[in-house]
Formats: structure tokens, C-alpha cells, sequence
């Protein structure tokens, strides 16, 4: 019994991480949390007031009554029953209007935030990571790029979410409640962060033996950084220093080509995350690993022992070709 | 009622005979050079003992290489196995071979009007499911390994329900 309660206590405080619901860095996530403690404290003050008023109904003293008293008193007691009932039907349904009030008023702040939308991205869920794609109507202003997005603060930002296989979920907790990506179905959703960070966020929906590792980061930022990011999003990778070249003539040789692209290059596969300026992001292989040159070298040489399963596949390398495809690939910033 | 009840639990237990899948770095070996291509050869024939590949008795390694063939591009010249470019895949005609090695070495080494060689650029495991999947196209592969539904529209049934090949050639596939 014991070890059954700390075994709860801890599951719950392994809430308190940094994923935290109720420490909200964005409008649609702050709404949906101001409902949340609306609904908690007036839930709690009903609950209090019922146990009172049971609590008082168990232990009050009665008074000794004679039979004539009961008759007589009969017909006094009935109305002031009345007057009571009445009342606490009047407050219920008063309670229950406002909060259906506000519920309907923190709902359509967040559906009224899709027409402020700035910035439209497109973000399909694979097995098991995210393709993302910056829609412009300016077909050269198309920014390509994968398991990373960066967002101007206090922008309204419009997510269109897709999934080129199974059904996956996105979640960003400080940010905003989780949205389904469905073969075949468009859904969409609009947030705002309010705070520069970087937030991570994280498939909702089991998707197979990788779900875990599939994760999202969301880089929050002032408007000027962010036009910065974007252009030099846009650049094609840069063309190798001469020690480079042949960690790219790896990469076009050894079958990477046919999967990745980068851009500026004869890569061009369209199956796995776009490696264009993949040593500018944070992360690897969609949170599994950090942007670090020797974790770099850990997911090329063997991604299988990372996340099994993954689709991307074993490839044998002898070490001189693993180093100089590694070096290439972590000169892409 | 006692002998249903155990009936059951053998049913039951009969589920955990679980396809393995193997995701170590464990390295194929080569196909043997004296994989014949043609039927056609002089004198006798050739005894050839080649075993059913795991590949092909592994439901996931046949789907995977259903992926890969798309995801490679196979598709481009092969279509869904009806042929285009290439040859079609799912008849009874195999210009190099129906075994999986012949298909194998077909992928590596590419076929000379005009199928590309993959050596290189396919790793050895992958090539191997392709190859899985191409037998099950043909219909090689038992009906409970073969892909049994298709993730998008598809015009002809899923690989588990083509017909089992003839004989070709006077020679059992
Ligand atoms: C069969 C297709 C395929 C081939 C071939 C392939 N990859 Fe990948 N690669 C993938 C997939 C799919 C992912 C995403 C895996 C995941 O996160 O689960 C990936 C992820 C990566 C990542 C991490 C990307 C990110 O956004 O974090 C790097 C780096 C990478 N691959 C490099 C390579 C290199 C170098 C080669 C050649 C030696 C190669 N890949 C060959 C499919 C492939
Ligand atoms: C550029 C077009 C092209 C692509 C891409 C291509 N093939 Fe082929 N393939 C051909 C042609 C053409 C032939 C016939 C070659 C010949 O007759 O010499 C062929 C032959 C074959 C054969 C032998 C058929 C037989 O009857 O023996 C197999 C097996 C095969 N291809 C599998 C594949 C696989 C698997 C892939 C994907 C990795 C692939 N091909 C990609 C064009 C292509
Ligand atoms: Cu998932």
C-alpha cells in the first residue's frame, strides 16, 4: 500500500516538468489555462459550501418538539423549505451559465486567432519525424526544413498539420493543446507565443516503436531574429571547402542522396528531413540526440541503435568515409 | 467446459510466436557468384540448392521493402508491379531469374537495357527486402507474409492475393 502511494505521488509530480499545462507561454495555451483555474476554484468553493452545509445537517442539535408544536409548525417549515431550494436552484443555474459562458468565450478566443494568422506552416508527421514547410506565394520564399520550427513572438502563427502515414498528434503543452495530423484530412490550428524560449513539443498519438523519439522544438524569437533565421533558411547549403568535397561525393555516392535533400546540391530525395542547414538546428533525429558533432557521428554510423526501427537505415561505411560525410553534414549551418 | 478453457489458453499462447525483427548491424552475405540468370545453359542442368531466403518468411522485412519501393523509385519504371519502362513484376515471365538472389544481384548490379545498378547506393539489408518484395509481387512469398492492403488507392489487389506463379519455361520457380 505504501510503495503503491509513493508510486503516485511520484507519477504525479512527474508532471511538474518543464511540459508544464498550467505554465503558459502562449495565448491559446493562457486561455484554456485561465479556464482550467476558473472552473477549479469555483468547483472548489461549491464543494466547500455542500460539505459545510452536510456537516452542519449531520451535527446540528434538534430542539425537543411535542407533537402540537409538529402540526403547527408543519406549514411554517414547508415554506421556509421552499424559499431554500428555490434558492440554491437560482445560484445553480447561475454558476452553471457563467461557466458555460466563459467556456464559450475561451473557445472562441482561440478559433478567432486563425484570422490573425502572419505566418502559415505546414507541418507533415512521419514515422518519426516532422517535414515542415513555410508557405509563401512566392514559390523562391519557401522555406523546406524539418523537426525545427522558429515563430515571431506575439505573432499569430497558422499550423496546417498533415501525416504522410499514420495518425500522429501535436502537442506543445506551454504553447497550446494537442491537434491530430490524419491521412487525408487537413486540420489547422493558430497559436501565439507570447514569450521568447524554446519550447519543446511532442507526438500525443502512439504512431509505432519510435513515438517517443518524436519530438518538436519551437524556437520563439523577436521579429528581427526571426527575418534572419528565414533568410538564411532560404540560402541553398553552402558550396564545400575543398576537405569538404568529399564528404558530399559520400553523400551523393553512398545512397543518402536518395532520401535527403540538400539544397544546392544533386541531392534531392524527398522521403527524409531536408538537410539543407541541419547543423542549425538544435536537435537530432527529432529530439532523439543534440546537435553535437559527436552525436552527429553516433546517428550517421549506426541510427538503429538510437531508434530501432527507424527508417533510416544502416548504412556501412568504412570510418573514412563516416568521417568525412559527418564533417560535411555538420558544416550545413 | 475444463478442456475449452485450456483449448483456449493454447490458442492464446500461440500468440506469442512473435515475428522477429532484427535491427542489429548484421552484415548479408553475398549472394554466391554461381547464381545462373538465364535457363538457358549447355549440358545438364545446373543443381541449384538454394534455401527460401528469411526474408521472405518475415512479414516485415516484405513490407519494408514495399516502402522501398517506393521510396527508391522503382515505382518510376515498374510501376505497382505492372510494368512500364522495366518489365512487369508480377507475371511469370523472369528475364534474370525469379530466385531472390537473382533479384538481388539484379538491384546491384543493374541489368543492361536499361535497369540502373542500386550497388552502393542501396544498403545490403534494404536491397535484400526489395528483393523480399519483388518475389511477393511475383507471388513467391506465402499469402500471410506478403503486404495484405495498400495504403493508398490502388488499382490492382493487394500483393497477398496475385496468383501463384506458373511454371515458366518447363522449370518450377
Ligand atoms: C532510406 C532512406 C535514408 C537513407 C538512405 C539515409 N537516411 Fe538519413 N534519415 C532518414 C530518415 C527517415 C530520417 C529521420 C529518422 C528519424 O528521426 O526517425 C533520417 C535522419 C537523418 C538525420 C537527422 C535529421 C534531423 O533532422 O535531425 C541525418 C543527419 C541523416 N539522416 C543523415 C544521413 C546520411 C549522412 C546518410 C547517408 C550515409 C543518410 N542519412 C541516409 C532516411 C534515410
Ligand atoms: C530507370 C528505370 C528503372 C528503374 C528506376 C528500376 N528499374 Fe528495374 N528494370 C528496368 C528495366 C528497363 C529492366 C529490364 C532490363 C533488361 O531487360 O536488361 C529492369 C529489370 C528489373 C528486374 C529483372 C526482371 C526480370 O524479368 O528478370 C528486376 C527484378 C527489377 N528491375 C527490379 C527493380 C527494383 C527493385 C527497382 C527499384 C530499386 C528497379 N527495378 C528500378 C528499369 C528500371
Ligand atoms: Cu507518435
Amino acid at each position: 500500500m505504501k510503495r503503491l502511494t509513493a508510486g503516485l505521488v511520484a507519477l504525479l509530480l512527474s508532471g511538474c516538468s518543464n511540459y508544464a499545462v498550467l505554465d503558459p507561454h502562449g495565448e491559446s495555451a493562457g486561455s484554456i489555462s485561465e479556464l482550467l483555474l476558473l472552473f477549479f476554484w469555483v468547483c472548489s468553493i461549491i464543494w466547500l459550501i455542500v460539505m459545510l452545509a452536510l456537516a452542519y445537517a449531520i451535527f446540528r442539535k434538534r430542539p425537543a418538539v411535542s407533537g402540537a408544536d409538529l402540526l403547527l409548525g408543519a406549514a411554517e417549515q414547508n415554506r421556509q423549505l421552499t424559499a431554500i431550494v428555490s434558492v440554491c436552484v437560482a445560484i445553480t443555474f447561475l454558476v452553471l451559465t457563467g461557466l458555460t459562458f466563459s467556456s464559450y468565450i475561451a473557445g472562441k478566443a482561440v478559433a478567432d486567432m486563425a484570422q490573425r494568422g502572419t505566418l502559415t506552416i505546414r507541418i507533415t508527421g512521419y514515422q518519426w519525424w516532422w517535414d515542415v514547410e513555410y508557405e509563401d506565394t512566392r514559390p523562391d520564399h519557401i522555406i523546406y526544413t524539418a523537426n525545427e520550427i522558429h515563430v515571431p513572438v506575439g505573432e499569430a502563427v497558422k499550423v496546417k498539420l498533415e501525416s504522410g502515414d499514420v495518425i500522429h498528434s501535436l502537442w506543445i503543452p506551454s504553447l497550446f493543446g494537442k491537434r491530430d495530423l490524419i491521412p487525408g484530412q487537413h486540420n489547422e490550428l493558430t497559436f501565439i507565443a507570447e514569450k521568447t524560449g524554446i519550447y519543446r513539443g511532442q507526438c500525443a498519438e502512439f504512431c509505432g516503436l519510435q513515438h517517443a523519439y518524436m519530438g518538436l522544438t519551437v524556437v520563439a524569437e523577436p521579429r528581427a531574429t526571426f527575418d534572419a533565421w528565414r533568410l538564411s533558411q532560404l540560402m541553398p547549403a553552402a558550396a564545400p571547402k575543398q576537405d569538404l568535397q568529399v564528404g558530399l561525393n559520400v553523400f551523393l555516392t553512398r545512397g543518402c542522396a536518395l532520401c535527403h535533400t540538400i539544397r544546392g546540391t544533386s541531392a534531392g530525395g524527398r522521403v527524409a528531413p531536408d538537410l539543407t542547414h541541419i547543423a542549425s538546428r538544435h536537435t537530432l533525429a527529432a529530439g532523439a540526440l543534440d546537435m553535437k558533432p559527436d552525436q552527429l557521428a553516433r546517428w550517421i554510423s549506426d541510427p538503429q541503435a538510437i531508434k530501432p526501427g527507424s527508417k533510416m537505415p544502416w548504412i556501412d561505411l568504412n570510418p573514412d568515409e563516416m568521417r568525412a560525410v559527418t564533417s560535411y553534414v555538420g558544416s550545413l549551418r | 467446459m475444463k478442456s475449452v478453457f485450456l483449448l483456449c489458453l493454447v490458442v492464446v499462447l500461440a500468440a506469442c510466436q512473435r515475428e522477429e525483427r532484427d535491427f542489429t548491424k548484421r552484415k548479408e552475405s553475398e549472394p554466391p557468384d554461381t547464381v545462373s540468370v538465364s535457363p538457358l545453359h549447355p549440358g545438364n542442368p545446373p543443381i541449384t540448392t538454394l534455401e527460401e531466403s528469411k526474408y521472405e518468411q518475415s512479414a516485415y522485412d516484405v513490407a519494408e521493402g514495399k516502402r522501398l519501393y517506393q521510396w527508391f523509385n522503382c515505382t518510376g519504371c515498374h510501376f505497382n508491379g505492372g510494368g512500364g519502362i522495366g518489365p512487369a513484376l508480377m507475371d511469370d515471365k523472369w528475364i534474370y531469374g525469379s530466385s531472390i538472389e537473382n533479384i538481388v544481384k539484379t538491384i546491384k548490379e543493374g541489368r543492361p537495357n536499361g535497369m540502373p545498378s542500386f550497388g552502393g547506393l542501396i544498403p545490403e539489408k534494404e536491397t535484400w527486402q526489395l528483393a523480399a518484395y519483388v518475389r511477393a509481387l511475383g507471388g513467391f512469398v506465402a499469402k500471410d507474409v506478403a503486404p495484405s492492403r495498400n495504403d493508398d488507392l490502388s488499382a490492382s489487389p493487394a500483393e497477398n492475393r496475385l496468383p501463384s506463379p506458373k511454371p515458366y519455361n518447363g522449370k518450377a520457380p
